[in-house]
């Protein structure tokens, strides 16, 4: 059979390499840990502790504000030190708690949570996940609960767990398979329990062959789990060339995963949801992957959210050079560029990747030549130079006439561009913008 | 310290190809056929070569220096109009010509249009149509061996006979570049499996152009005449034009269905000039026609957006 995949897309230098085999390790903070309040899409949550409360790891100390909003958990114990705006990786101040920590890490009685998931009708179930604060953990972070509440849950017939990791450089997804694969193995069922005849994948990019053995190997007596391998191609991980990849069914930008009958699911937020409800753990940690030629080591860490950037730099023994020239948060494809080590890790932050040479800033911009390549690779299967035209020009009717708005942002095009033109940026900011308009 | 981080918006990792390695990926796959043209036609062709080639570039450097723009020689593009210019004339012109020639090419086609990505016609074949007119004399004397003579396809026309395999060859008159079927073929596919052309463009161009030979030579009473078709793909500027003038980037169509209609469209045009036309060449003024359509292709094919097709 031949292997699943979409058109498009691209093959850049994965630097897997770099870090897939450190194994997962604690580290734990020991300075401040600071939380914005808004690390979700969705409205910031509202803060329940005020300067001077004494805090407990795993308390909840922010709550969700409204359905589309996600409570907030502190990984640390100690005392509240401030309320008060903080940078942020996006570099916006978000108002955040600020925990002074104690050192201690005393607990809250996660037992008291613990429930038979016999017991627990599907209510039941989506309202534990809420309380545990669970967002997606690929980067956007979209509350979990509001996932698994389609208007059309009848129609739900699959539930994808993405392992695909097809961010070059990330491997904590990777890691959690051959760490972790019965608590994967275990969330996907819990999420599948909410939902009638439902069948679970789990799509695993072939250039992991130990990941797919793992978890074949899990599942092999779970007949409604398939290990799928898809493709090594980025981004395969998309939702939309995900779904169309397992399933065969396409969405475009204004349908949602539930349309295709699909729940789309990270790998660290399906064992995020096995803490919440078999251990009774919120979600207050996750796995960050530290890598980059300018780091003098590598590392897959679990960390507690909150945790000062810099602590992890330090935990790996700092850099090789004096300044590497980048350091994104997340992918090198989508992730963001950081001005500063003085943020916390949030629910979001896969990586922290750091580059001794920055590609971009390397090469001027020149005119293109239309060779084609962006229309190539465009997972969205749009003509990003003509609407880099376009959005260049404040075009923006022609922009959406000419399917701008069905950009996934992936950055494929400005990847391949020959005259090194910033397409995905001025396309992105131009889609910013049409939205900014619709809401008005 | 933290001053010098660098910020921009993601992608933050870009692929190694750019303008300039695309360029000269394209003047290493001409280098065969230009190669021979020089072995076939002597030490004047390789004159010839580099004089086109030099006066390209200088023309591109004076005409930005002149106005105050940033020098863009690096990218290479107008070496490689230089080179294709040179590879689409006759070995025998007098030497001004290509100085008028890539003036015609690089000031009057590219910059005056915008520069390089803003021309509407190829301005290597925009060149070499400008010459054929004005100086057709030149332009369509064809020696070989010292004796003036015929080239094939102009033999083939007034139905005289070929030799097949030194038009494959390239021993025969014709352009500099033009006259190696196998190195153009080559230097083709050697293109193809870079990436750098899309397959899409040679092989519907030749397709059709072959299909529409072989109709003509059934309709004509030759029959199944593989030997008629073989000269015709392999004679005149086909091979040059297929692989190396309709796939330039700029002056062809974008979008992968275009590409298909272009090469459908460019097969018809040098089938009806070869055919029923005057000359017995007909690749140029199918191709820079072809140009002029490229942006209603365009228009009517534009891809359907991921998950929009129904």
């Amino acid at each position: 059979m031949s292997l699943l995949t979409f058109s498009g897309g691209i093959h850049p230098y994965d630097g897997k390499e770099l870090s897939q085999n450190k194994e997962i390790c604690d580290l734990l903070p020991k300075g401040d840990c600071v939380y914005p309040l808004s690390q979700h899409i969705g409205a910031p949550a509202k803060p329940l502790v005020k300067k001077g409360d004494p805090v407990l790891v795993g308390q909840k100390i922010a709550e969700a504000d409204g359905f589309v909003s996600a409570n907030i958990h502190s990984g640390i114990s100690g005392r509240v030190k401030a309320v008060e705006p903080r940078m942020t990786v996006g570099g916006t101040r978000v108002l955040s708690i600020v925990i002074e920590n104690d050192g201690q890490f005393d607990e809250v009685d996660f037992g008291q949570n613990i429930r038979p998931l016999d017991q627990l009708y599907r209510e039941d179930v989506k309202e534990l996940i809420r309380e545990a604060g669970i967002v997606g953990m690929g980067g956007a972070g979209f509350p979990t609960h509001v996932k698994l509440s389609p208007k059309n849950e009848d129609a739900i017939d699959t539930i994808i767990v993405n392992g695909a990791e097809c961010e070059p450089y990330l491997t904590s997804d990777y890691r959690r398979m051959l760490e972790d694969p019965e608590k994967i193995a275990a969330g996907l069922q819990i999420v599948m329990n909410l939902f009638d005849d439902t069948k679970g994948i789990i799509a695993i990019e072939d250039n992991k062959p130990e990941a797919i053995e793992q978890m074949t190997k899990i599942t092999r007596n779970l007949p409604d789990i398939t290990v799928q391998a898809v493709k090594t191609k980025y981004p395969q991980g998309a939702e939309r060339q995900l779904i169309f990849a397992n399933t065969g069914r396409k969405l475009n930008s204004s349908m949602l995963p539930a349309d295709a009958g699909c729940i789309v699911h990270n790998i660290d937020t399906v064992v995020a949801i096995y803490h919440a409800l078999i251990e009774g753990k919120p979600l207050y940690e996750r796995i960050v992957t530290v890598t980059g030629d300018a780091v003098k080591d590598t590392a897959n860490f679990r960390v507690r959210i909150g945790t000062n950037t810099r602590e992890l730099i330090d935990a790996v023994g700092g850099f090789q050079v004096e300044q590497p020239e980048k350091i994104i948060s997340g992918g090198p494809m989508m992730g963001k560029a950081m001005f500063s080590l003085d943020v916390p890790i949030v629910k979001g932050s896969s990586a922290l990747l750091c580059l001794k040479e920055d590609d971009v800033s390397k090469e001027e911009p020149s005119a293109c030549i239309r060779c084609g390549r962006c229309v190539a690779v465009c997972p969205g299967r749009v003509m990003p130079n003509k609407l880099a035209d376009l959005a260049v020009h404040g075009d923006m009717e022609t922009f959406v006439q000419y399917e701008g708005m069905e950009c996934c942002e992936c950055g494929c095009c400005s990847y391949v561009c020959p005259a090194k033109r910033h397409l995905t940026q001025v396309i992105a900011g131009t889609r910013k913008q049409v939205l900014a308009n619709r809401k008005k | 310290m933290e001053q010098r981080m660098k910020i921009s918006s993601s992608p933050h990792i870009r692929d190694k190809e750019s303008t300039g390695s695309i360029m000269r990926q394209v003047m290493v796959a001409l280098l065969p056929a230009a190669f021979f043209g020089i072995y076939n036609f002597g030490m004047r062709a390789l004159l010839i070569t580099l004089l086109t080639i030099v006066c390209s570039i200088g023309w591109e450097a004076g005409y930005q220096k002149l106005l105050g723009r940033r020098i863009t020689l690096r990218d290479g593009s107008a070496a490689l109009t230089g080179l294709l210019l040179a590879m689409n004339l006759p070995p025998d012109v007098p030497f001004w010509l290509p100085v008028i020639g890539s003036f015609f090419a690089i000031i009057v086609v590219k910059q005056l249009f915008g520069g390089l990505g803003q021309n509407f016609m190829n301005p290597a074949l925009g060149a070499r149509c400008f010459l054929l007119i004005s100086f057709t004399g030149h332009m369509t004397s064809f020696s070989y061996d010292a004796v003036t003579t015929a080239t094939p396809l102009a033999e083939l026309k007034t139905g005289g006979s070929v030799d097949v395999m030194s038009m494959a060859l390239g021993t025969i008159p014709g352009t500099i570049g033009e006259t190696c079927a196998v190195a153009l073929i080559l230097g083709g596919l050697f293109l193809m499996a870079r990436g750098i052309i899309d397959y899409r463009i040679p092989i519907s161009y030749l397709g059709t152009f072959a299909g529409l030979i072989l109709l003509y030579a059934l309709a004509a009473g030759r029959g199944l005449d593989v030997s008629f078709l073989l000269a015709h793909l392999f004679g005149g500027g086909l091979m040059l034009g297929a692989f190396f003038m309709a796939t330039d980037y700029v002056t062809s169509p974008i979008t992968p269905a275009g590409r298909i209609w272009f090469g459908i469209l460019l097969g018809m045009l040098t089938f009806l000039f070869r055919v029923f036309g005057a000359s017995a060449e007909g690749v140029s003024y199918a191709i820079i026609i072809g140009n002029l359509v490229v942006p209603l292709l365009e228009r009517i094919t534009i891809p359907k957006a991921f998950g929009k097709e129904a």
